[in-house]
């Protein structure tokens, strides 16, 4: 969007939902997470998405590590999660 | 979460450069305010491209409608824009989404900020408040680049119950208006938002960097930040 | 295959008979991003390279562009199914910054400002295979395209070479790097098309 003035590329977890979606039976993006880089929790869908690349990065809005890499291919998925120390995940369902 | 068929029952024009279409989708689950959908286009040899939309309608029960901003260098936005036809079928993904959802329960006061075409899913906020008459109170700061690009205008110029409406032009300006082209900065929040100690609701959309600079001042101002939800929006997989 | 949509092409995919499968020309450049763009000065630039024994090598911005420099022009092959054809980049060759470097390793972990990492065999950097480049089609490398230097290593996928590197270290065994650990192939050779774990 060219309106941006910061130039930056990201959207945040949001824009990783669907995605997502294909992976787990709950919205991951209203799960909590800890980042196992600088431990910042937040959830989900407040980080920083990076989905223009070869795979789709989430990274923590606190410090840029990754918390979240999905990579697809035809066959299957990748995901990598090693960034994150947890999620938390409430059991009430979303409508 | 499988893809499932739309089919385009109606096209409406918002403005030059935007168009809401509405789709009737096969078992659609409905949704909350705020949600936003994929859309999947699969050209004849296979290729594929997916982009998300947000859902600018109040929930119903198979019906569902997003507005689409075209993008000149998009790769899927002019084909919606342009070619799509009533009775053309698209897949469709969703609803998506958790965290940026207000739920018409809610009694707190609401306090919408929506950038350029990020005004989408405020406008289910807005619609879905006045389909179930809540009384929640709801301001808006609608930053958009002229008059001729604000999305609902009709709609907007009486707008349901409840609902204050402040416009911020940042490039020009209807005839008569008081102010220059300004972007959304603190002395407009202080005077168009729900002061902090209302405990309003915020959610603010647009493109990244409107969104962390309107959540910035948000915060400056005292509002809590698990308060302020965020959606940033915006053109991905293409060049740019 | 999803239902077909009436009309829609997507973007132009040009075929052309020397492209590698599954490839489509582009005439842009593409910007694919799983981070940040690094902005960094060229006062604060390094690039070292670390062997298996711990032995470093380090060139600062002056010392790096006093080496003799290539000018190539070379095809780009995106996994995400571009390629972009003859392009032109100058660069210092791997071969003129690995000659005093003494080593018998095998493999190479290539690191970029941002946490970015990518691994090849190190005989994929040799032999006039892979640049350190910082000027493309006639410019300073732009940031977005991983200025100010950039690995080049065209005969494979565009993500071995690494935007806004920093340094190589080179080991006697093999490293996965950022995508390679997530189910990109960990060689990537565009003509035999390895995109994907097998």
């Amino acid at each position: 969007m060219t309106d941006d003035p910061h130039g930056e590329t990201h959207l945040d977890g949001n824009a990783a939902a669907g995605t997502l979606a294909e992976l787990f039976t709950f919205d991951v993006t209203v799960a909590v997470g800890r980042c196992a880089g600088c431990g910042r929790v937040s959830t989900v869908a407040d980080t920083r998405s990076y989905l223009d690349g070869p795979g789709m990065v989430v990274r923590c809005t606190g410090c840029d590590s990754v918390l979240l890499r999905v990579v697809s291919s035809p066959e299957r998925t990748w995901l990598d999660l090693r960034g994150l120390a947890y999620l938390e995940v409430d059991h009430v369902t979303e409508g | 979460m499988s893809w499932r068929v739309a089919r385009v029952s109606g096209l409406r024009d918002e403005t030059p450069s935007a168009r809401t279409l509405v789709l009737d989708v096969e078992d659609w689950p409905g949704h909350v305010a705020g949600q936003h959908v994929d859309i999947r286009l699969t050209a004849a040899d296979g290729y594929t491209a997916t982009r998300s939309y947000s859902i600018a309608s109040a929930p119903d029960v198979e019906r569902v409608e997003v507005t689409v901003e075209r993008l000149d260098d998009g790769e899927v936005s002019p084909y919606l824009t342009r070619d799509v036809i009533v009775g053309d079928q698209l897949e469709v993904r969703g609803p998506i989404g958790g965290w940026f959802v207000w739920r018409p329960e809610e009694e707190a006061p609401v306090q919408l900020v929506g950038g350029g075409s990020g005004f989408v899913p405020l406008m289910s906020m807005v619609r879905t408040h006045a389909a179930r008459s809540s009384s929640a109170p709801v301001r808006l700061v609608y930053s958009v680049r002229a008059p001729d690009a604000v999305l609902y205008a009709g709609e907007l110029a009486r707008p349901p119950g409840h609902v204050q409406v402040t416009y911020a032009y940042t490039r020009a300006v209807p005839e008569g208006w008081p102010d220059r082209p300004r972007r959304v900065d603190a002395e407009l929040l202080a005077a168009a938002t729900w002061p902090a100690d209302r405990r309003p609701r915020s959610y603010v959309c647009g493109p990244t960097g409107f969104v962390e600079a309107v959540a910035d001042l948000l915060v400056a101002a005292g509002h809590d930040p698990r308060t302020v939800r965020t959606e940033r929006f915006g053109p991905t997989g293409g060049t740019r | 295959m999803g239902l077909i949509s009436r009309g829609f092409t997507g973007r132009r995919r040009e075929g052309a008979e020397d492209l590698p499968p599954g490839q489509y020309l582009t005439h842009d450049f593409p910007v694919l991003a799983a981070g940040p763009t690094q902005r960094v000065p060229t006062d604060d630039w390094k690039f070292t390279i670390t062997t298996e024994t711990g032995a470093r090598h380090e060139w600062d911005w002056a010392a790096f562009t006093a080496l003799p420099r290539d000018e190539v022009t070379v095809d780009l092959h995106c996994v995400t199914r571009w390629s972009k054809l003859h392009t032109d980049w100058e660069g210092v060759s791997l071969d003129t910054l690995l000659a005093d470097v003494e080593t018998s390793a095998h493999y190479a972990l290539v690191e970029s400002y941002g946490g970015y990492t990518t691994n090849l065999p190190l005989e994929d950097l040799t032999d006039g295979q892979a640049w350190v480049a910082f000027r493309y089609d006639g410019e300073d490398l732009d940031p977005e395209h991983g200025g100010p230097a950039r690995l080049l290593v065209p005969h494979l996928y565009l993500w071995k070479s690494a935007k806004w590197v920093r340094g190589i270290t080179l080991s006697d065994h093999d490293e996965p790097g950022f995508w390679e650990s997530v189910g990109y192939h960990n060689y990537g050779d565009p003509w035999r098309e390895q995109r994907y774990w097998e």
